[in-house]
Protein backbone atom coordinates (compact mmCIF):
# COMPACT_ATOMS: atom_id res chain seq x y z
CA UNK A 1 0.00 0.00 0.00
CA UNK A 2 1.54 3.07 -0.91
CA UNK A 3 0.81 5.35 2.08
CA UNK A 4 1.55 8.49 0.95
CA UNK A 5 -1.26 8.32 -1.90
CA UNK A 6 -3.70 7.92 0.42
CA UNK A 7 -7.15 10.35 0.25
CA UNK A 8 -8.16 11.62 4.23
CA UNK A 9 -11.01 8.88 3.71
CA UNK A 10 -8.44 6.45 2.82
CA UNK A 11 -6.31 7.31 5.97
CA UNK A 12 -9.38 6.73 8.11
CA UNK A 13 -10.47 4.01 6.90
CA UNK A 14 -6.93 2.08 7.00
CA UNK A 15 -6.55 3.38 10.38
CA UNK A 16 -9.82 1.75 11.57
CA UNK A 17 -9.52 -1.43 10.03
CA UNK A 18 -5.95 -1.16 11.24
CA UNK A 19 -4.29 -1.75 7.70
CA UNK A 20 -1.40 0.75 9.26
CA UNK A 21 -0.97 2.76 12.19
CA UNK A 22 -0.95 6.71 12.61
CA UNK A 23 2.80 6.10 13.78
CA UNK A 24 3.84 4.31 10.96
CA UNK A 25 2.17 6.33 8.50
CA UNK A 26 3.74 9.91 10.46
CA UNK A 27 6.79 8.40 10.28
CA UNK A 28 6.72 7.33 6.63
CA UNK A 29 5.70 11.02 5.87
CA UNK A 30 8.26 12.91 7.74
CA UNK A 31 10.86 10.07 5.92
CA UNK A 32 9.67 11.56 2.75
CA UNK A 33 10.29 14.72 4.01
CA UNK A 34 13.73 14.27 5.02
CA UNK A 35 14.25 12.42 1.37
CA UNK A 36 11.91 15.21 -1.14
CA UNK A 37 12.14 18.17 0.58
CA UNK A 38 15.84 19.39 0.29
CA UNK A 39 14.95 20.07 -3.22
CA UNK A 40 11.39 21.53 -2.77
CA UNK A 41 11.44 23.63 0.33
CA UNK A 42 7.95 23.66 1.00
CA UNK A 43 8.67 23.17 4.81
CA UNK A 44 9.82 25.46 6.76
CA UNK A 45 9.94 24.08 10.21
CA UNK A 46 9.12 20.39 10.89
CA UNK A 47 7.83 18.93 14.31
CA UNK A 48 9.10 15.83 14.45
CA UNK A 49 8.60 14.71 17.78
CA UNK A 50 5.43 16.37 18.36
CA UNK A 51 3.85 14.74 15.43
CA UNK A 52 5.21 11.37 16.54
CA UNK A 53 3.40 12.28 20.13
CA UNK A 54 0.65 12.83 18.49
CA UNK A 55 0.20 9.66 15.91
CA UNK A 56 1.05 7.75 19.08
CA UNK A 57 -1.85 9.05 20.72
CA UNK A 58 -4.46 7.86 18.15
CA UNK A 59 -2.91 4.72 18.02
CA UNK A 60 -4.07 4.43 21.79
CA UNK A 61 -7.13 5.32 21.31
CA UNK A 62 -7.61 3.19 18.28
CA UNK A 63 -5.98 0.58 20.10
CA UNK A 64 -8.74 1.24 23.39
CA UNK A 65 -11.23 0.71 20.30
CA UNK A 66 -12.19 4.24 20.11
CA UNK A 67 -14.17 6.26 17.59
CA UNK A 68 -11.52 8.27 15.60
CA UNK A 69 -12.48 11.70 13.80
CA UNK A 70 -12.27 11.67 10.28
CA UNK A 71 -9.04 13.80 10.09
CA UNK A 72 -7.73 12.07 13.76
CA UNK A 73 -3.67 10.81 12.63
CA UNK A 74 -4.14 12.26 9.05
CA UNK A 75 -0.46 13.97 8.66
CA UNK A 76 -0.87 18.21 7.66
CA UNK A 77 0.90 21.00 6.98
CA UNK A 78 0.31 24.45 8.03
CA UNK A 79 0.53 28.09 6.31
CA UNK A 80 3.74 29.63 8.57
CA UNK A 81 1.56 32.61 8.75
CA UNK A 82 -1.28 30.81 11.03
CA UNK A 83 -0.21 30.40 14.72
CA UNK A 84 0.44 27.16 16.82
CA UNK A 85 1.00 27.36 19.60
CA UNK A 86 4.41 27.28 21.36
CA UNK A 87 6.00 26.77 17.82
CA UNK A 88 7.69 29.62 15.90
CA UNK A 89 5.53 31.61 13.41
CA UNK A 90 7.62 33.73 10.74
CA UNK A 91 5.09 34.64 8.32
CA UNK A 92 8.21 34.03 6.11
CA UNK A 93 9.79 37.28 6.97
CA UNK A 94 13.21 38.31 8.74
CA UNK A 95 11.29 40.34 11.19
CA UNK A 96 9.57 37.87 13.26
CA UNK A 97 12.12 35.27 12.65
CA UNK A 98 12.11 34.36 16.46
CA UNK A 99 8.71 34.90 17.24
CA UNK A 100 7.16 32.10 19.48
CA UNK A 101 3.57 32.06 19.08
CA UNK A 102 1.81 32.55 22.40
CA UNK A 103 -1.76 30.86 20.81
CA UNK A 104 -3.42 28.79 18.84
CA UNK A 105 -5.33 30.15 15.52
CA UNK A 106 -8.64 29.20 15.48
CA UNK A 107 -8.54 26.99 12.42
CA UNK A 108 -5.14 25.22 14.33
CA UNK A 109 -7.28 24.63 17.48
CA UNK A 110 -10.19 23.10 15.72
CA UNK A 111 -7.90 20.58 13.92
CA UNK A 112 -6.41 19.86 17.05
CA UNK A 113 -9.87 18.77 18.78
CA UNK A 114 -9.82 16.70 15.46
CA UNK A 115 -6.51 14.91 16.72
CA UNK A 116 -5.13 15.54 13.01
CA UNK A 117 -0.88 14.96 12.83
CA UNK A 118 0.72 18.37 12.16
CA UNK A 119 3.68 18.11 10.42
CA UNK A 120 5.39 20.91 10.11
CA UNK A 121 5.27 24.53 9.11
CA UNK A 122 5.46 25.94 5.42
CA UNK A 123 6.98 28.68 3.29
CA UNK A 124 5.57 31.53 2.07
CA UNK A 125 6.22 34.70 0.33
CA UNK A 126 6.60 37.14 2.83
CA UNK A 127 3.69 38.27 5.08
CA UNK A 128 1.69 36.24 2.22
CA UNK A 129 2.84 39.46 -0.17
CA UNK A 130 3.44 37.56 -3.56
CA UNK A 131 2.34 34.94 -6.45
CA UNK A 132 5.90 32.90 -6.42
CA UNK A 133 6.54 31.83 -2.85
CA UNK A 134 9.46 34.00 -4.01
CA UNK A 135 9.57 36.79 -1.74
CA UNK A 136 10.17 34.16 1.49
CA UNK A 137 13.03 35.31 3.39
CA UNK A 138 14.51 32.04 3.82
CA UNK A 139 14.58 30.64 0.41
CA UNK A 140 12.30 29.99 -2.62
CA UNK A 141 10.15 26.90 -2.90
CA UNK A 142 10.39 24.97 -5.77
CA UNK A 143 7.57 23.44 -8.10
CA UNK A 144 7.76 19.33 -7.61
CA UNK A 145 5.84 19.08 -10.80
CA UNK A 146 9.16 21.24 -12.54
CA UNK A 147 12.23 22.55 -10.06
CA UNK A 148 12.65 25.01 -11.78
CA UNK A 149 9.36 26.40 -11.67
CA UNK A 150 7.99 28.61 -9.19
CA UNK A 151 4.95 26.88 -7.30
CA UNK A 152 2.63 29.96 -7.16
CA UNK A 153 2.01 32.26 -4.05
CA UNK A 154 1.90 33.37 -1.54
CA UNK A 155 0.93 29.99 -0.23
CA UNK A 156 3.51 28.09 -2.75
CA UNK A 157 4.89 25.37 0.39
CA UNK A 158 1.10 24.42 1.11
CA UNK A 159 0.62 23.85 -2.16
CA UNK A 160 4.18 21.99 -3.40
CA UNK A 161 3.79 19.71 -0.46
CA UNK A 162 0.45 18.14 -0.91
CA UNK A 163 1.56 17.91 -4.95
CA UNK A 164 4.92 16.44 -3.35
CA UNK A 165 2.86 13.87 -1.64
CA UNK A 166 4.68 14.80 2.01
CA UNK A 167 1.62 16.43 3.05
CA UNK A 168 -1.91 14.79 2.79
CA UNK A 169 -3.34 18.66 3.05
CA UNK A 170 -2.91 21.41 4.09
CA UNK A 171 -3.78 24.73 4.84
CA UNK A 172 -2.87 28.34 3.34
CA UNK A 173 -4.34 32.03 3.44
CA UNK A 174 -5.98 33.72 0.30
CA UNK A 175 -6.10 37.29 0.47
CA UNK A 176 -5.73 37.74 -3.78
CA UNK A 177 -5.22 34.38 -5.22
CA UNK A 178 -2.79 33.10 -2.16
CA UNK A 179 -4.57 29.57 -2.51
CA UNK A 180 -5.99 29.22 -5.80
CA UNK A 181 -2.94 29.95 -7.76
CA UNK A 182 -0.61 27.94 -6.01
CA UNK A 183 -3.44 25.15 -6.25
CA UNK A 184 -3.55 25.75 -10.02
CA UNK A 185 0.42 25.52 -10.23
CA UNK A 186 0.80 22.38 -8.37
CA UNK A 187 -2.09 20.59 -9.70
CA UNK A 188 -3.93 20.49 -6.42
CA UNK A 189 -7.26 21.34 -5.49
CA UNK A 190 -7.33 24.38 -3.53
CA UNK A 191 -10.51 26.69 -2.03
CA UNK A 192 -10.59 30.07 -0.98
CA UNK A 193 -13.71 29.96 0.97
CA UNK A 194 -16.49 32.64 1.38
CA UNK A 195 -15.22 35.97 3.37
CA UNK A 196 -16.26 34.97 7.20
CA UNK A 197 -16.60 31.40 6.28
CA UNK A 198 -13.63 30.99 8.41
CA UNK A 199 -12.01 32.35 11.55
CA UNK A 200 -8.83 34.37 10.96
CA UNK A 201 -8.24 34.28 14.41
CA UNK A 202 -4.58 33.54 15.10
CA UNK A 203 -3.91 34.02 10.98
CA UNK A 204 -1.40 37.07 10.28
CA UNK A 205 -3.50 39.55 9.31
CA UNK A 206 -1.92 41.12 5.76
CA UNK A 207 -5.14 42.89 4.36
CA UNK A 208 -8.05 42.11 6.73
CA UNK A 209 -11.25 42.50 4.65
CA UNK A 210 -9.99 40.28 1.86
CA UNK A 211 -7.57 37.65 3.79
CA UNK A 212 -9.42 33.84 4.42
CA UNK A 213 -8.04 30.62 5.37
CA UNK A 214 -8.50 27.48 3.40
CA UNK A 215 -7.11 24.10 2.29
CA UNK A 216 -5.17 22.56 -0.08
CA UNK A 217 -5.99 18.54 -0.65
CA UNK A 218 -5.26 15.94 -3.22
CA UNK A 219 -9.47 15.61 -3.96
CA UNK A 220 -12.39 17.91 -3.79
CA UNK A 221 -13.37 15.52 -1.32
CA UNK A 222 -10.55 16.07 1.18
CA UNK A 223 -11.14 19.65 0.55
CA UNK A 224 -14.68 19.42 1.63
CA UNK A 225 -13.37 17.64 4.48
CA UNK A 226 -11.16 19.58 6.28
CA UNK A 227 -13.23 22.78 4.87
CA UNK A 228 -16.14 21.18 7.22
CA UNK A 229 -13.85 21.08 9.83
CA UNK A 230 -12.41 24.40 10.16
CA UNK A 231 -15.27 26.57 9.07
CA UNK A 232 -17.90 28.27 10.98
CA UNK A 233 -18.51 31.25 13.71
CA UNK A 234 -15.81 32.36 16.07
CA UNK A 235 -16.29 34.44 18.97
CA UNK A 236 -12.65 35.61 18.43
CA UNK A 237 -13.30 36.93 14.75
CA UNK A 238 -16.41 39.09 14.01
CA UNK A 239 -16.31 39.09 10.79
CA UNK A 240 -16.88 35.06 10.43
CA UNK A 241 -20.43 33.76 10.17
CA UNK A 242 -22.56 30.05 10.51
CA UNK A 243 -23.01 28.61 7.63
CA UNK A 244 -26.03 26.63 7.16
CA UNK A 245 -25.51 23.61 5.30
CA UNK A 246 -27.16 24.38 1.88
CA UNK A 247 -30.30 23.10 2.05
CA UNK A 248 -30.78 23.08 -1.89
CA UNK A 249 -27.95 20.85 -3.07
CA UNK A 250 -26.28 19.47 0.28
CA UNK A 251 -23.30 17.51 -0.38
CA UNK A 252 -22.59 13.99 0.33
CA UNK A 253 -20.43 10.82 -1.08
CA UNK A 254 -23.18 8.49 -0.48
CA UNK A 255 -25.90 10.17 -2.84
CA UNK A 256 -23.69 12.05 -5.05
CA UNK A 257 -25.82 13.55 -8.17
CA UNK A 258 -29.42 12.20 -7.11
CA UNK A 259 -29.65 15.86 -5.55
CA UNK A 260 -27.46 17.88 -7.34
CA UNK A 261 -26.97 16.98 -10.86
CA UNK A 262 -24.89 18.69 -13.73
CA UNK A 263 -27.82 19.09 -15.78
CA UNK A 264 -29.33 21.27 -13.90
CA UNK A 265 -25.92 23.89 -13.60
CA UNK A 266 -26.15 26.85 -14.92
CA UNK A 267 -22.29 27.73 -15.66
CA UNK A 268 -21.58 31.55 -16.49
CA UNK A 269 -18.07 32.38 -18.63
CA UNK A 270 -17.22 35.40 -17.97
CA UNK A 271 -16.16 36.91 -21.14
CA UNK A 272 -13.72 39.56 -19.63
CA UNK A 273 -11.20 36.43 -18.70
CA UNK A 274 -10.39 35.08 -22.01
CA UNK A 275 -9.12 38.36 -23.62
CA UNK A 276 -5.64 38.86 -25.11
CA UNK A 277 -2.74 38.02 -22.94
CA UNK A 278 -3.84 34.47 -21.85
CA UNK A 279 -1.67 31.93 -22.75
CA UNK A 280 -3.20 29.80 -25.28
CA UNK A 281 -2.82 26.67 -24.40
CA UNK A 282 -4.07 27.32 -20.75
CA UNK A 283 -7.23 29.17 -22.46
CA UNK A 284 -7.87 26.22 -24.56
CA UNK A 285 -7.29 23.50 -21.28
CA UNK A 286 -10.10 25.14 -19.52
CA UNK A 287 -12.44 25.55 -22.63
CA UNK A 288 -11.94 21.94 -23.08
CA UNK A 289 -13.23 21.83 -19.08
CA UNK A 290 -16.08 24.30 -19.36
CA UNK A 291 -16.51 22.14 -22.43
CA UNK A 292 -16.81 18.62 -20.38
CA UNK A 293 -19.44 20.60 -18.47
CA UNK A 294 -21.55 21.22 -21.47
CA UNK A 295 -21.91 17.45 -22.89
CA UNK A 296 -22.60 16.72 -19.23
CA UNK A 297 -25.85 18.67 -20.04
CA UNK A 298 -24.64 22.11 -17.85
CA UNK A 299 -26.03 25.00 -19.42
CA UNK A 300 -23.53 27.23 -20.57
CA UNK A 301 -24.13 31.13 -20.97
CA UNK A 302 -20.98 33.98 -21.95
CA UNK A 303 -21.48 36.08 -19.16
CA UNK A 304 -20.21 39.81 -18.71
CA UNK A 305 -18.42 41.40 -15.51
CA UNK A 306 -17.48 45.29 -17.39
CA UNK A 307 -15.46 46.14 -14.38
CA UNK A 308 -12.94 43.24 -14.25
CA UNK A 309 -9.78 46.03 -15.99
CA UNK A 310 -10.13 47.73 -12.61
CA UNK A 311 -9.93 45.32 -9.65
CA UNK A 312 -6.46 44.62 -10.38
CA UNK A 313 -5.79 48.04 -10.02
CA UNK A 314 -8.08 48.29 -7.00
CA UNK A 315 -7.21 45.56 -5.35
CA UNK A 316 -3.42 47.32 -5.39
CA UNK A 317 -4.71 49.96 -3.80
CA UNK A 318 -6.86 48.57 -1.26
CA UNK A 319 -4.47 45.79 -0.16
CA UNK A 320 -1.50 47.80 0.45
CA UNK A 321 -3.35 50.66 2.26
CA UNK A 322 -5.19 47.68 4.71
CA UNK A 323 -1.44 46.18 5.09
CA UNK A 324 0.11 49.59 5.99
CA UNK A 325 -1.86 49.57 8.86
CA UNK A 326 -1.47 45.67 10.17
CA UNK A 327 2.48 45.94 9.70
CA UNK A 328 2.59 48.85 11.75
CA UNK A 329 2.55 46.79 13.91
CA UNK A 330 6.10 45.34 14.11
CA UNK A 331 8.30 48.43 15.50
CA UNK A 332 11.40 46.85 17.04
CA UNK A 333 9.66 46.94 20.07
CA UNK A 334 6.39 45.00 21.20
CA UNK A 335 7.78 41.69 19.43
CA UNK A 336 10.41 40.61 16.74
CA UNK A 337 13.60 41.69 15.25
CA UNK A 338 14.79 44.83 16.81
CA UNK A 339 17.83 46.96 15.69
CA UNK A 340 18.25 48.93 19.08
CA UNK A 341 22.21 49.48 19.82
CA UNK A 342 22.69 52.74 21.48
CA UNK A 343 19.36 54.37 19.30
CA UNK A 344 16.21 56.67 20.04
CA UNK A 345 13.29 55.04 19.86
CA UNK A 346 12.51 57.18 16.32
CA UNK A 347 15.95 54.86 15.14
CA UNK A 348 14.41 51.94 16.54
CA UNK A 349 11.19 51.94 14.40
CA UNK A 350 13.15 52.89 11.32
CA UNK A 351 16.16 50.09 11.48
CA UNK A 352 13.79 47.36 12.53
CA UNK A 353 11.36 47.87 9.58
CA UNK A 354 14.28 49.02 7.20
CA UNK A 355 16.06 46.00 8.07
CA UNK A 356 13.50 43.31 9.23
CA UNK A 357 11.07 43.47 6.24
CA UNK A 358 12.12 42.25 2.99
CA UNK A 359 11.84 44.27 -0.51
CA UNK A 360 8.02 43.39 -1.62
CA UNK A 361 6.82 44.23 2.42
CA UNK A 362 8.56 47.48 2.25
CA UNK A 363 6.94 48.21 -1.20
CA UNK A 364 3.52 47.23 -0.40
CA UNK A 365 3.84 49.54 2.85
CA UNK A 366 5.28 52.24 0.89
CA UNK A 367 2.32 52.07 -1.86
CA UNK A 368 -0.26 51.83 1.12
CA UNK A 369 1.17 54.90 2.94
CA UNK A 370 1.02 56.78 -0.05
CA UNK A 371 -2.46 55.94 -0.75
CA UNK A 372 -3.80 56.44 2.55
CA UNK A 373 -1.44 59.98 3.02
CA UNK A 374 -3.20 63.52 3.06
CA UNK A 375 -4.20 64.78 -0.16
CA UNK A 376 -4.57 61.07 -2.02
CA UNK A 377 -7.05 59.82 0.12
CA UNK A 378 -9.97 60.57 -2.24
CA UNK A 379 -8.15 60.03 -5.38
CA UNK A 380 -6.93 56.17 -4.53
CA UNK A 381 -8.07 54.64 -1.40
CA UNK A 382 -11.75 56.26 -1.38
CA UNK A 383 -11.95 55.71 -5.21
CA UNK A 384 -10.92 51.88 -4.93
CA UNK A 385 -13.58 51.57 -2.35
CA UNK A 386 -16.08 52.52 -5.12
CA UNK A 387 -14.80 50.48 -7.73
CA UNK A 388 -14.85 47.84 -5.54
CA UNK A 389 -18.37 47.73 -4.82
CA UNK A 390 -18.89 47.79 -8.67
CA UNK A 391 -16.82 44.86 -9.26
CA UNK A 392 -19.40 43.37 -6.56
CA UNK A 393 -22.44 44.32 -8.13
CA UNK A 394 -21.12 42.77 -11.61
CA UNK A 395 -21.32 39.27 -9.74
CA UNK A 396 -23.97 40.27 -7.77
CA UNK A 397 -25.78 40.87 -11.51
CA UNK A 398 -24.12 37.32 -13.02
CA UNK A 399 -25.13 35.40 -10.05
CA UNK A 400 -28.79 35.90 -10.94
CA UNK A 401 -28.78 34.21 -14.24
CA UNK A 402 -25.90 31.47 -13.61
CA UNK A 403 -25.38 28.91 -10.35
CA UNK A 404 -21.84 29.17 -10.84
CA UNK A 405 -18.68 30.95 -13.28
CA UNK A 406 -15.46 29.17 -14.76
CA UNK A 407 -12.78 31.13 -15.60
CA UNK A 408 -8.90 29.96 -15.38
CA UNK A 409 -7.28 30.63 -12.08
CA UNK A 410 -4.61 32.24 -14.21
CA UNK A 411 -3.69 33.44 -17.64
CA UNK A 412 0.09 31.84 -17.18
CA UNK A 413 1.16 28.86 -16.57
CA UNK A 414 3.79 28.30 -13.64
CA UNK A 415 7.05 30.18 -14.82
CA UNK A 416 10.69 30.23 -14.14
CA UNK A 417 11.99 31.07 -10.80
CA UNK A 418 14.06 34.33 -11.06
CA UNK A 419 11.41 35.49 -13.88
CA UNK A 420 9.51 38.14 -12.65
CA UNK A 421 10.59 39.03 -9.47
CA UNK A 422 12.30 41.81 -10.32
CA UNK A 423 9.25 43.96 -12.11
CA UNK A 424 6.77 43.87 -9.20
CA UNK A 425 4.16 45.07 -11.92
CA UNK A 426 4.48 41.57 -13.86
CA UNK A 427 4.02 39.86 -10.49
CA UNK A 428 0.85 41.32 -9.71
CA UNK A 429 -0.38 40.81 -13.18
CA UNK A 430 -0.15 36.95 -12.57
CA UNK A 431 -3.67 37.31 -10.31
CA UNK A 432 -5.63 39.30 -12.28
CA UNK A 433 -8.40 36.52 -12.65
CA UNK A 434 -8.22 35.93 -8.82
CA UNK A 435 -8.21 39.22 -7.02
CA UNK A 436 -11.92 39.89 -7.82
CA UNK A 437 -13.45 37.02 -5.89
CA UNK A 438 -11.57 38.52 -2.89
CA UNK A 439 -12.75 42.16 -3.27
CA UNK A 440 -16.37 41.03 -4.14
CA UNK A 441 -15.73 38.09 -0.71
CA UNK A 442 -17.03 35.02 -3.02
CA UNK A 443 -15.76 31.50 -2.72
CA UNK A 444 -13.56 29.57 -5.47
CA UNK A 445 -11.94 26.56 -5.89
CA UNK A 446 -8.95 25.62 -8.01
CA UNK A 447 -9.63 22.65 -9.58
CA UNK A 448 -6.82 20.88 -11.90
CA UNK A 449 -8.14 20.17 -15.24
CA UNK A 450 -5.28 19.67 -17.40
CA UNK A 451 -1.74 19.72 -18.17
CA UNK A 452 0.80 21.85 -20.35
CA UNK A 453 3.68 19.51 -20.78
CA UNK A 454 4.21 18.45 -16.98
CA UNK A 455 2.85 21.61 -15.61
CA UNK A 456 -0.65 21.60 -14.33
CA UNK A 457 -3.74 23.98 -15.28
CA UNK A 458 -5.91 25.16 -12.46
CA UNK A 459 -9.88 25.58 -13.52
CA UNK A 460 -11.41 28.20 -10.97
CA UNK A 461 -15.08 27.71 -10.23
CA UNK A 462 -16.39 30.60 -8.71
CA UNK A 463 -19.34 30.47 -6.52
CA UNK A 464 -21.75 32.33 -4.38
CA UNK A 465 -21.50 33.88 -0.99
CA UNK A 466 -21.63 30.67 1.35
CA UNK A 467 -22.46 28.07 -1.64
CA UNK A 468 -19.05 26.88 -0.77
CA UNK A 469 -20.90 23.00 -1.04
CA UNK A 470 -22.19 23.85 -5.01
CA UNK A 471 -18.65 24.56 -6.26
CA UNK A 472 -17.18 21.54 -4.21
CA UNK A 473 -20.10 19.36 -5.79
CA UNK A 474 -18.95 21.24 -9.80
CA UNK A 475 -15.81 20.28 -8.90
CA UNK A 476 -16.52 16.64 -7.63
CA UNK A 477 -17.75 15.85 -11.09
CA UNK A 478 -15.42 16.35 -13.21
CA UNK A 479 -12.54 15.02 -10.83
CA UNK A 480 -14.46 11.88 -10.49
CA UNK A 481 -15.12 11.79 -14.13
CA UNK A 482 -12.02 12.98 -15.77
CA UNK A 483 -9.58 12.97 -13.04
CA UNK A 484 -7.25 10.04 -12.76
CA UNK B 1 6.72 59.88 -12.04
CA UNK B 2 6.68 60.33 -7.99
CA UNK B 3 9.25 62.40 -7.08
CA UNK B 4 12.59 61.53 -4.51
CA UNK B 5 11.59 63.81 -2.15
CA UNK B 6 8.06 62.41 -1.93
CA UNK B 7 9.57 58.95 -1.38
CA UNK B 8 11.40 60.62 1.26
CA UNK B 9 8.10 61.94 2.85
CA UNK B 10 6.34 58.59 2.20
CA UNK B 11 9.31 56.39 3.99
CA UNK B 12 9.16 58.62 7.24
CA UNK B 13 5.63 58.31 7.84
CA UNK B 14 5.64 54.61 6.98
CA UNK B 15 8.64 54.33 9.76
CA UNK B 16 10.77 52.59 6.85
CA UNK B 17 14.37 53.56 7.01
CA UNK B 18 16.14 53.89 3.78
CA UNK B 19 19.36 54.64 2.33
CA UNK B 20 19.80 57.16 -0.23
CA UNK B 21 19.88 53.83 -2.73
CA UNK B 22 16.88 52.46 -1.54
CA UNK B 23 15.02 55.82 -1.91
CA UNK B 24 16.54 55.81 -6.06
CA UNK B 25 15.11 52.43 -5.88
CA UNK B 26 11.81 52.66 -5.00
CA UNK B 27 11.38 55.65 -6.86
CA UNK B 28 11.65 53.62 -10.03
CA UNK B 29 9.54 51.03 -8.46
CA UNK B 30 6.55 52.76 -7.27
CA UNK B 31 6.04 54.66 -10.65
CA UNK B 32 4.78 52.28 -13.21
CA UNK B 33 2.50 51.10 -10.40
CA UNK B 34 1.00 54.44 -9.91
CA UNK B 35 0.86 54.58 -13.19
CA UNK B 36 -0.87 51.32 -13.91
CA UNK B 37 -3.82 51.98 -10.52
CA UNK B 38 -4.28 55.39 -12.79
CA UNK B 39 -6.48 53.33 -14.53
CA UNK B 40 -9.36 53.14 -11.73
CA UNK B 41 -9.93 56.96 -12.76
CA UNK B 42 -11.88 56.10 -16.05
CA UNK B 43 -13.93 54.28 -13.94
CA UNK B 44 -17.53 55.62 -13.46
CA UNK B 45 -17.80 55.62 -9.48
CA UNK B 46 -20.42 58.36 -9.83
CA UNK B 47 -23.07 56.01 -8.16
CA UNK B 48 -21.19 54.14 -6.39
CA UNK B 49 -21.08 53.03 -2.96
CA UNK B 50 -17.53 53.02 -1.07
CA UNK B 51 -17.32 49.49 1.15
CA UNK B 52 -14.69 48.68 3.17
CA UNK B 53 -15.66 45.11 3.41
CA UNK B 54 -17.63 42.46 0.98
CA UNK B 55 -20.54 41.76 3.14
CA UNK B 56 -21.79 44.19 5.76
CA UNK B 57 -20.22 44.33 9.04
CA UNK B 58 -21.61 44.94 12.39
CA UNK B 59 -20.00 45.95 15.44
CA UNK B 60 -19.78 42.69 18.05
CA UNK B 61 -20.07 43.58 21.25
CA UNK B 62 -19.25 42.28 25.02
CA UNK B 63 -18.67 42.64 28.79
CA UNK B 64 -15.17 43.71 29.35
CA UNK B 65 -13.87 41.01 31.62
CA UNK B 66 -10.32 39.82 32.37
CA UNK B 67 -9.55 36.37 30.93
CA UNK B 68 -8.94 33.30 33.36
CA UNK B 69 -5.85 32.60 31.92
CA UNK B 70 -2.67 34.59 33.65
CA UNK B 71 0.04 32.45 31.78
CA UNK B 72 -0.97 33.89 28.46
CA UNK B 73 -0.16 37.77 29.24
CA UNK B 74 3.25 36.73 30.72
CA UNK B 75 3.78 34.86 27.32
CA UNK B 76 2.78 37.92 25.35
CA UNK B 77 5.40 39.94 27.69
CA UNK B 78 8.46 38.04 27.01
CA UNK B 79 7.99 38.04 23.45
CA UNK B 80 9.09 41.66 23.53
CA UNK B 81 13.37 42.48 22.99
CA UNK B 82 13.44 44.43 26.39
CA UNK B 83 11.62 43.65 29.46
CA UNK B 84 11.72 45.14 32.93
CA UNK B 85 9.80 43.73 35.61
CA UNK B 86 7.05 42.78 33.28
CA UNK B 87 6.74 45.57 31.48
CA UNK B 88 8.04 46.43 27.85
CA UNK B 89 10.85 48.39 27.96
CA UNK B 90 10.58 51.43 25.84
CA UNK B 91 13.51 54.02 25.15
CA UNK B 92 13.09 57.45 26.67
CA UNK B 93 11.16 60.00 24.78
CA UNK B 94 11.89 62.97 26.18
CA UNK B 95 15.55 64.69 26.91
Amino acid sequence: MKLLELTINQIHQGLKKKEFSALELCKEYLNAIRDKDKKILSFLKINEDRSLSQAEEIDKSIAKGEEINRLAGVPCAIKDNILVKDIECTAGSKILEKYIAPYDATVVKKLKEQKAVMLGKTNLDEFAMGSSTENSAFGPTHNPHDLSRVPGGSSGGSAAAVAANISCYSLGSDTGGSIRLPASFCGVVGLKPTYGAVSRYGLIAFASSLDQIGPFAKTVEDCKIVFDAIKGKDEMDSTSVDLISHPRMPFSDKDLNKKFQISNLKIGVPKEYFVKGIDLEVEKIIKGAIKKYEEAGAKIEEVSLPNTEYALPAYYIISPSEASANLARYDGIKYGYSERQNKDLLDIYLESRGKGFGPEVRRRIMLGTYALSSGYYEAYYLRAQKVRSLIKNDFEKVFKKVDVLMAPVSPFLPFKIGEKIEDPLSMYLVDIYTVSINLAGLPALSLPVGKVGDLPVGLQIIGKPFEEDIILETGNFFEKKYGN
Amino acid sequence: MISKEEVKHIAKLARLGLTEKETEKFQKELSPILDYVEKLKKADISKAEAISHPFKIENVVREDKVGKDKTDSRKLIELAPEIKEGYVKVKSILK
